[in-house]
């Protein structure tokens, strides 16, 4: 089966800094696939260099077959259609109520009336489990974990088949955070969405992946079945999986 | 030599700078001529610098008209008596041809300049822009172009009412302060008023307009590194586009009336 999306020794370098350094990795249809891995490890950037915000320096992106790898995101509308984001501060568009951010893509895709989009909006926010009365508000009048689920409605509104989740369950509560990635599941695994998510957190990731692969100093080091993600037998997955601060992986703290 | 190359490291920075200027304006442009074109972005854009900046404007051409028709009464009661002709002369030309740009680009650019870049540039720092690509919309179609549409139209009618109110200013200080005669005063302005004289001034006015978008957005869309980011974009904002205005209106003065 052709992968969904395929990643061929994607490398993207900051100046001197290189934070992608050779990532290969496929995907399957309606596979989820959790990369973990430390804050500043480039977990972001890959997710970017796929959606074509960021522009790799080499290697090849290809979506469902067509290489996508130096189509910047504004020239590949075609490409973008497929793919929604669940951004990590949800970045919902706070000059705009919170139904306008859930039905932006559909207001510039399908050129729906205002009022039709309002109702897809209002249906998408029952998904995520939000009333109909939070469509009028504004999204700073709203909580993070309720501006998170904004962010998922506005991820899946457009019906996309690739959704990304980037950090989807920081700076919530456990409760909240879990409730997202039950959404997540909901959203995702069920209507046969492929998903690719970053996060650092282990209960997501266990609870929502597939697969889980593991990036560090811009390579993939491991890559396997969610479940066996505790007999890896990798000394870095151990350490980052138990949340030691002894082991291979040194923190760059100063002293 | 670390002299030397602080001096080549400033050069290089402000070269980069301007190549990165000139192709943000040159795309930004590109896309002013292709649609699709968000029409409600471009009038909520046009309601925010033209209407919302008249208290401002007005303000500041009412007072401008007041102080220049003292000024030049007392400054000309030095060498000739009788000056009201050249008092209403001195008004008018001024403020069609610098006052009334100059001051409103600049008060403009302090207002609208500094929102533009904050806005956008709280935007990017939050991965707004990021998320707009993601949902099918062109940054610059979504977030630039309107701004320097609604820059480029406006600035001119903030002018002209600027132009009128200013005027305004210095007849009432002429006819109440200084006790000219109202009919002869305004027979005086219209008689040396030159259609070009407003028309040049509404020119600078649209340069002028563009150059406040084009800092704001340029400025915002590359601020990084959160509140701080934002807090440097919106400075360069104000202050490059206020020496800008400085500066083309000597270089537009210069092709219009330098001979």
């Amino acid at each position: 089966m052709e992968p969904k999306i395929s990643l061929k020794d994607v490398r993207k370098a900051f100046g001197p800094k290189k934070v992608l350094d050779g990532v290969t990795l496929d995907i399957a249809p309606k596979e989820s696939v959790v990369v973990i891995g430390g804050s500043g490890t480039g977990k972001s950037v890959l997710l970017k260099c796929i959606l074509g915000i960021l522009l790799a320096d080499s290697g090849e992106i290809k979506v469902d077959g067509q290489d996508v790898t130096h189509v910047a995101a504004t020239d590949r509308d075609a490409v973008n259609r497929k793919f929604g984001m669940l951004f990590q501060g949800s970045a919902l568009f706070d000059s705009l109520p919170v139904w306008e951010n859930v039905a932006f893509g559909l207001l510039q895709r399908e050129h729906l009336s205002r009022a039709e989009a309002k109702d897809r909006a209002i249906a998408t926010l029952a998904k995520v489990g939000l009333a109909a009365d939070v469509a009028v508000l504004s999204p700073s009048e709203l909580s993070g974990g309720m501006q998170k689920r904004v962010g998922l409605a506005r991820a899946i509104a457009g019906e996309p088949e690739i959704i990304f989740f980037d950090e989807p369950t920081t700076g919530l509560d456990p409760i909240m955070a879990d409730v997202i990635n039950d959404l997540i599941i909901s959203c995702a695994k069920e209507q046969g969405i492929t998903a690719l998510s970053i996060t650092h957190d282990m209960h997501s990731a266990r609870k929502i992946a597939d697969r889980i692969c593991m990036l560090y100093e811009g390579k993939l080091i491991w890559a396997g079945p969610a479940a066996d993600i505790d007999k890896s037998g990798n000394p870095y997955v151990e350490q980052f999986v138990h949340g030691a601060a002894e082991g291979p992986i040194k923190m760059q703290v100063r002293r | 030599m670390q002299f030397l190359s602080l001096i080549g490291g400033v050069v290089l920075t402000f070269l980069g700078h301007l190549g990165r200027l000139t192709i943000f304006a040159g795309t930004a442009l590109s896309h002013c001529l292709r649609p699709p074109f968000y029409w409600r972005r471009i009038g909520s854009q046009m309601l925010d610098i033209g209407y919302f900046s008249l208290p401002v404007v007005g303000l500041t051409a009412i007072f401008s008209g007041m102080v220049l028709a003292l000024q030049s009464y007392t400054g000309f009661a030095r060498f000739s008596a009788g000056s009201e002709t050249a008092v209403a002369n001195v008004v008018v030309v001024s403020l069609t041809r610098e006052l009334g740009p100059v001051l409103a680009g600049l008060m403009v650019a302090g207002r609208i300049g500094a929102s533009m870049a904050a806005e956008i540039g709280t935007m990017r720092v939050t991965e707004q822009i990021d998320a707009l690509a993601t949902l099918s919309t062109n940054p610059f179609k979504y977030l630039v172009v309107p701004r320097l549409i609604a820059g480029l139209l406006m600035l001119p009618v903030l002018v002209l009412v600027a132009d009128i109110i200013g005027v305004f200013g210095g007849f009432l200080v002429s006819i109440y302060k200084l006790g000219f005669n109202a009919a002869s005063y305004i027979n005086n302005s219209y008689d040396f008023m030159q259609a070009f004289d407003v028309i040049s001034g509404l020119i600078k006015a649209s340069a002028f307009g563009f150059v406040i978008a084009l800092m704001g957005c340029y400025n915002g869309y590359y601020s990084k590194g959160g509140a701080q980011g934002v807090g440097a974009a919106t400075t360069n904002a104000v202050v490059s586009s206020s020496i800008l205005i400085l500066t083309l209106n000597y270089i537009i003065t210069e092709l219009f009336f330098g001979t």
